[in-house]
């Protein structure tokens, strides 16, 4: 009979702290539903459209910010997602096989900063530089094109990008080694007898098998992308204006809400903020549960 | 294409895979580098003992926010370490069914929600039913970012654990949960210490969802309900400021955090090579 009872309450204390995680996600999801309606009362689906977000007027809207957010994320992926592939191809298919632990180790740490170090390293190192050398060559060579007009200003959606592009590295390549080295041994070697080059194997036999995976892990990096707060905050220079130009400062959803939630006074200007976080809630909820579901699946497969 | 052509584009390409390796090294480099650089010279003594003072005035510490790192970290660990290693059980020990697959599922899934949509939960949910912000509302708002972490950590390190392990405890008599206590948890004990050591590694790090539940504070404090100051939030601040002994201050403690965070990182690592596995 004793050891009925201590089994029941272990199973029960595993069941409940599982219940948690579940509960503690959709707590989440109702608070901030609930939270945000004032703002979802007043502007409704303009919220998503227009593009003023003045807390002296509180008229508020979603606009500038998700903009600011895809801007910042497109040009990460695009900067982030070769180098990260390369890198997961240079660790799994051309070093040595001794050196793959502890290559991998050296990518994995550029993950483990904090990203408040990267937000440093972006606001004194990498704003200058962007300012005085790299923002004036791109203007000058490639001013023709609306993204390169203007004077560069150091932060901005460009140095948002870059730094964003440095931080999703480590999770895209991880993912992407993971699948490159289960892709079976015998696939490479047919390739090869068939007289494929080395690359022409990599490219056509390796990546066309780990694509979806790859494609996977690109997602969850975009995810990392778009919710990534401190870093971002500290270099896209802060103003809610929608511009071609990467040269010119913006907001992202985070940095709106890291800027102004504790100086929100006026309960729209609050509300409206939540309804911001709801936003970016149902963004990255979707991309990562998509994937994920789908990489779970493909687990259960094998 | 003649075999020429075809492989020097090969040896191009696999130069640019190598290539993007030294680039990642190269920014890993430099960052850290220059937190080196720029944290070494203004690293001093008082950073460690004194309180900070207003801009202005020569020195300052930051020894309340090393402190209130710390007190946060613990908090979080009080919560976050029970739930994470119980709930990785349920999944891997009682989980056949569609709750342990939900559970893993959305144990993932909140891994990857931007911690500062954590921190506006925390707010709504504690913040302003205490009506002020508290070191406990980012302590639980840490361990909201912790316990996925652990669970995974739990539930990767059970599956290694044999079931004929297991099953020579049932044949002692041993009931299910006993098993898991005394036999499974111990065998599985150091996937679920890395996990736990870089669950910490990461929370120290965090900033946004410490922003607005426990806010920052520039004196001394271990009281649950007050604000408390921490690490990140003070860089933040200092890095944002105007005056430039502050912005010396925020690279100097920028060292410290990430001399912290590395070397958790690097335990973990050793921690995780040096076990057997079965």
């Amino acid at each position: 009979m004793r050891k009925n009872i201590g089994e029941r309450i272990f199973k029960n204390l595993t069941l409940l702290s599982s219940l948690i995680i579940i509960l503690v996600m959709g707590a989440i999801f109702y608070e901030l539903l609930i939270a945000s309606i004032p703002s979802i009362k007043r502007f409704g689906w303009r919220f998503l459209i227009e593009t003023i977000w003045d807390p002296v007027i509180e008229h508020f809207s979603a606009l500038p910010s998700i903009y600011g957010t895809i801007i910042t994320s497109i040009i990460a992926l695009i900067l982030g997602f070769p180098i990260s592939i390369g890198i997961a191809i240079f660790i799994s298919e051309i070093c040595p096989y001794y050196l793959k632990q502890p290559l991998s180790f050296i990518i994995e740490l550029l993950g483990a900063i904090p990203s408040i170090i990267y937000g440093m390293w972006g606001l004194f190192t990498l704003a200058p530089i962007i300012q005085i050398k790299i923002g004036p060559f791109l203007n000058k060579y490639l001013g023709f094109l609306p993204f390169f007009q203007g004077y560069p200003m150091g932060v901005g959606f460009l140095t948002a990008g870059i730094v964003l592009a440095i931080m999703i590295i480590p999770t895209i390549s991880s993912i992407s080694r993971e699948i490159i080295s289960a892709v079976p041994k015998e696939q490479r070697e047919g390739a090869l007898a068939l007289g494929m080059t080395q690359w022409e194997m990599i490219w056509k036999v390796v990546l066309g098998n780990a694509k979806s995976g790859i494609f996977a892990g690109g997602i969850l990096g975009l995810g990392r992308a778009l919710g990534e707060t401190m870093a971002v905050t500290m270099v896209i220079g802060n103003s809610p204006k929608i511009s071609l130009s990467l040269f010119s400062p913006g907001y992202t959803i985070s940095s709106t809400i890291a800027n102004e939630f504790t100086e929100a006074v006026g309960k729209l200007h609050l509300s409206s903020l939540i309804e911001l976080a709801l936003i970016l809630f149902f963004i990255t909820f979707f991309t990562i549960a998509l994937t994920r579901y789908f990489i779970i699946k493909r687990i259960e497969k094998r | 294409m003649n075999y020429r052509i075809r492989k020097i584009y090969s040896e191009i390409m696999l130069g640019l895979c190598v290539f993007s390796f030294i680039l990642g090294v190269f920014f890993l480099f430099w960052i850290l580098g220059d937190l080196f650089i720029k944290g070494l010279s203004s690293l001093n003594l008082s950073l460690f003992i004194e309180l900070p003072k207003p801009p202005g005035i020569p020195g300052g510490g930051v020894a309340n926010a090393i402190v209130g790192t710390l007190l946060l970290s613990i908090i979080a660990g009080i919560i976050g370490i029970p739930i994470g290693i119980l709930a990785g059980v349920y999944i891997v020990e009682y989980g056949n069914n569609r709750l342990a697959w939900w559970t893993r599922f959305i144990s993932e899934v909140l891994s990857g929600i931007p911690t500062i949509i954590i921190g506006v939960f925390v707010y709504i949910l504690i913040v302003i039913s205490m009506k002020r912000f508290s070191a406990l509302a980012g302590g639980v708002a840490l361990s909201i970012i912790m316990i996925p972490i652990i669970t995974k950590a739990t539930e990767e390190s059970l599956k290694m654990v044999p079931n004929s392990v297991r099953e020579a405890s049932y044949a002692l008599g041993a009931p299910k949960w006993r098993t898991i206590i005394k036999v499974v948890l111990p065998s599985g004990s150091s996937g679920i210490v890395t996990g736990i050591m870089s669950a910490f590694a990461r929370i120290m790090g965090e900033t946004a969802p410490l922003l607005f539940t426990s806010l920052n504070s520039s004196f001394w404090s271990l009281r649950l309900d007050q604000p408390i100051a921490s690490l990140t939030v003070t860089i933040y601040n200092y890095a944002t400021s105007p005056y430039k002994e502050w912005q010396n201050i925020a690279w100097a403690s920028s060292f410290i955090l990430a001399m912290i965070v590395l070397l958790l990182n690097i335990l973990a690592k050793y921690y995780a090579r040096r076990k057997t596995h079965f």
